[in-house]
């Protein structure tokens, strides 16, 4: 099946309305982390009780989608699915750009950033931190490959074993991103060998989520068509993946409520915590979850383009914003909820033993965290005008289904960028 | 031996040399030597990082350690939190982002309403959860068992903040001023008690040991745990004591008795 690409024109005043937003909100996060620097972390909101905060849910939150978003390629690649063939460039594009914007966040955050050569250097391999370290930046190499082979037309041949390479080191990624909260024995809410494979499935959903507002939203913008039997694909991928998530998050909650031990952090989560309960029942449930599931699954009348494009956009969005209310919850709820130093006794202290720890974010954290997706779609803005990472069309007539070559994609000319 | 070999053994030694068999000998004898004289600095090196570093699963010569008594701490008493911040530099104000190496920790039990007061810091475990999440090993465990930070390895990711299940870690959040030279800090750093190390290589006891004692609770004894005639190992063999989260694993070096 022959699909032609082509970059973006990029002249249109709203293209450079997007960079010059994006470069300037990349540019106050920087100039955020080096007021944090220079001041010391106390003018942010994190500090000895909440160690982690909003720079971390924005950065885990992208990190995740990153392995995530590199699944349309996988599909396309690693499982031969026809269909997703044309998306794959894109899906790679996006993980790599989405690991980069959340190691932007991770490393500007770090109490001495200009240190981080020390990792490199001193790496200790019983820390999953300096595991991370090589698995992110394997990542961003083999799925830069990756996308050579797949825009290099004399190593097309070759794609299928970069693939399979990318979609086995994006299954470790995430593990090894899941189990720096899994391996915290300390902490209550984290300490579960579930988390790794719910990440795992978790940014299954939020990388289709993101691929689906990038994709649909720029060939709305470039006016080029996608197809009904492409959105239909999409809208039960992505349904699959969210059901997915909420099956293991109702695993990882209903292992800790059997355990006697284990019900008080249960309790804060769902029920007493304040904020949590209602970001996870309203957020993480019911818009991350029950309303993208609504939107997905309703049948539409005769393949309807419109209102099947309109439910996807509907539904990824919703996935994107119970996303980070999921990743709020474990993040931020994990650190508020007191450390069992003395489980089943009253603890207190002068250092806020036994009390719910408040987090109440400052804006040069918020900043930093908000630069994070700024950087992400800065690279993809640059990127799509530079090299053709788009197809021209994905119209019916011209995406396939399971290597059923649709006849009018043959003769298509390519008018730049052309590639098999 | 053959008739054969004793034959060239008899003709060598009509021939004036030495005898073969005890020249091969005196070859291996000096060749022994010579592997010996190699290997003796190695293998004493070897056995001595063996006994001193205490790697996982080997027992250490040294490591130092405390016996917290929570019954004859006094619920109203800090001289032990005092006596740390002055000696280390530390602020007297318990902010939630300034450091606190050591602190007062009441408990009660709700069911019995019995209530105990002690001070809780870094437990120096064997398996320390902090050094083994630090990226770059700027988390470490000193031969004796005392646990440190790398100040010029630490890059502030504050993992092992996340990972310690005492609170014993803190993150130096600001400017720090009027340091002490034997107690170095860095703004972007974690950090915890060092049980103050530098005065433990003189001689002297911890910081808290000697504002506990001053105080006249001796609640806190310090000592080398592996040395069975030091008097917090005689205690410890006498009286029942307890470690915070012992089902952790950890190993903590600080030991508490009526908790």
């Amino acid at each position: 099946m022959k699909v032609a690409y082509r970059e973006i024109e990029g002249h249109s005043a709203g293209y450079w309305l997007a960079v010059i937003v994006c470069g300037l909100l990349a540019a106050a996060g920087v100039a955020a982390a080096l007021y944090m620097r220079a001041e010391g972390h106390h003018v942010s909101g994190m500090n000895n009780q909440i160690v982690w905060g909003m720079p971390h849910v924005f950065a885990v939150f992208l990190i995740v989608a990153a392995s995530g978003a590199l699944n349309v390629a996988s599909i396309a690649s690693v499982f031969g699915r026809a269909l997703y063939k044309p998306l794959a460039r894109l899906s790679a594009l996006l993980a790599v750009a989405l690991l980069i914007g959340g190691l932007w966040n991770l490393v500007l955050d770090l109490g001495r950033p200009g240190h981080l050569l020390a990792a490199v250097l001193y790496p200790n391999f019983r820390s999953i931190f300096a595991w991370n370290i090589y698995l992110y930046t394997g990542f961003l190499v083999i799925v830069g490959f990756y996308l050579w082979f797949m825009m290099e037309r004399r190593l097309n041949p070759h794609t299928h074993t970069v693939g399979v390479l990318a979609f086995l080191w994006r299954l470790v990624l995430t593990t090894g991103t899941g189990s720096i909260f899994g391996f915290l024995a300390a902490r209550s809410a984290y300490d579960s060998a579930v988390l790794a494979p719910l990440f795992i499935l978790t940014s299954f959903a939020f990388g289709l989520a993101i691929f689906v507002l990038v994709l649909l939203g720029g060939f709305k913008a470039l006016a080029r068509p996608v197809g009904a039997r492409l959105l239909t694909r999409l809208r039960s991928l992505l349904a699959v993946f969210v059901a997915a998530v909420l099956y293991f998050v109702a695993v990882y909650h209903l292992t800790n409520l059997y355990m006697a031990g284990q019900r008080g952090v249960e309790s804060f989560m769902l029920v007493t915590g304040g904020l949590f309960p209602w970001l996870f029942w309203g957020g993480q449930v019911f818009v991350g979850g029950i309303v993208p599931l609504w939107l997905l699954l309703r049948p539409v009348p005769g393949a309807d383009g419109a209102a099947l494009r309109r439910t996807l956009m509907l539904g990824a969005a919703a996935v994107v914003a119970g996303g980070f209310a999921q990743m709020y919850v474990l993040i931020i709820g994990g650190q508020s909820y007191p450390l069992q130093m003395f489980p089943g006794l009253i603890v207190k202290s002068r250092f806020y033993d036994g009390v719910v720890h408040t987090y109440i974010p400052q804006w040069p954290e918020t900043v930093l965290a908000l630069s994070g997706v700024a950087v992400v779609a800065l690279i993809v803005l640059i990127a799509l005008r530079l090299l053709p990472f788009l197809p021209v069309s994905l119209a019916d007539d011209v995406v396939s289904v399971h290597g059923v070559h649709a006849p009018a994609a043959e003769a298509e000319g390519a008018p730049t960028g052309a590639r098999t | 031996m053959s008739d054969e070999s004793q034959k060239a053994v008899s003709v060598g030694a009509e021939d004036g040399g030495p005898e073969p068999d005890a020249l091969r000998r005196r070859l291996l004898k000096l060749a022994g030597a010579a592997v010996a004289l190699t290997l003796a600095p190695g293998v004493t090196v070897l056995a001595r990082d063996l006994v001193v570093k205490g790697p996982r699963g080997r027992k250490s010569a040294v490591r130092y350690g405390l016996l917290i008594d929570a019954s004859a701490c006094k619920s109203g008493c800090d001289a032990c939190v005092r006596a740390c911040q002055d000696y280390n530099g530390l602020s007297h104000d318990p902010g939630p982002d300034n450091a606190q190496w050591i602190r007062k920790v009441t408990i009660t039990n709700p069911q019995t309403g019995l209530s105990r007061s002690f001070p809780v810091m870094c437990q120096h475990c064997e398996n320390a959860a902090c050094v083994d999440v630090c990226p770059t090993g700027a988390s470490f465990r000193r031969p004796d068992g005392i646990v440190l930070v790398d100040k010029h390895r630490c890059i502030g990711c504050r993992y092992c903040l996340m990972a310690c299940p005492y609170k014993a870690r803190s993150f130096v959040a600001r400017n720090v001023e009027d340091q002490k030279p034997w107690a170095p800090r860095g703004k972007g750093t974690a950090e915890g008690c060092t049980m103050c190390v530098e005065r433990v290589e003189a001689g002297k006891l911890p910081a808290c040991v000697t504002a506990c004692q001053k105080a006249g609770h001796k609640a806190m004894m310090f000592g080398n745990l592996q040395d069975p005639k030091s008097a917090i190992a005689q205690r410890l063999s006498e009286v029942a004591t307890t470690t915070i989260r012992a089902d952790l694993g950890l190993l903590p070096s600080v030991h508490y008795r009526g908790i």
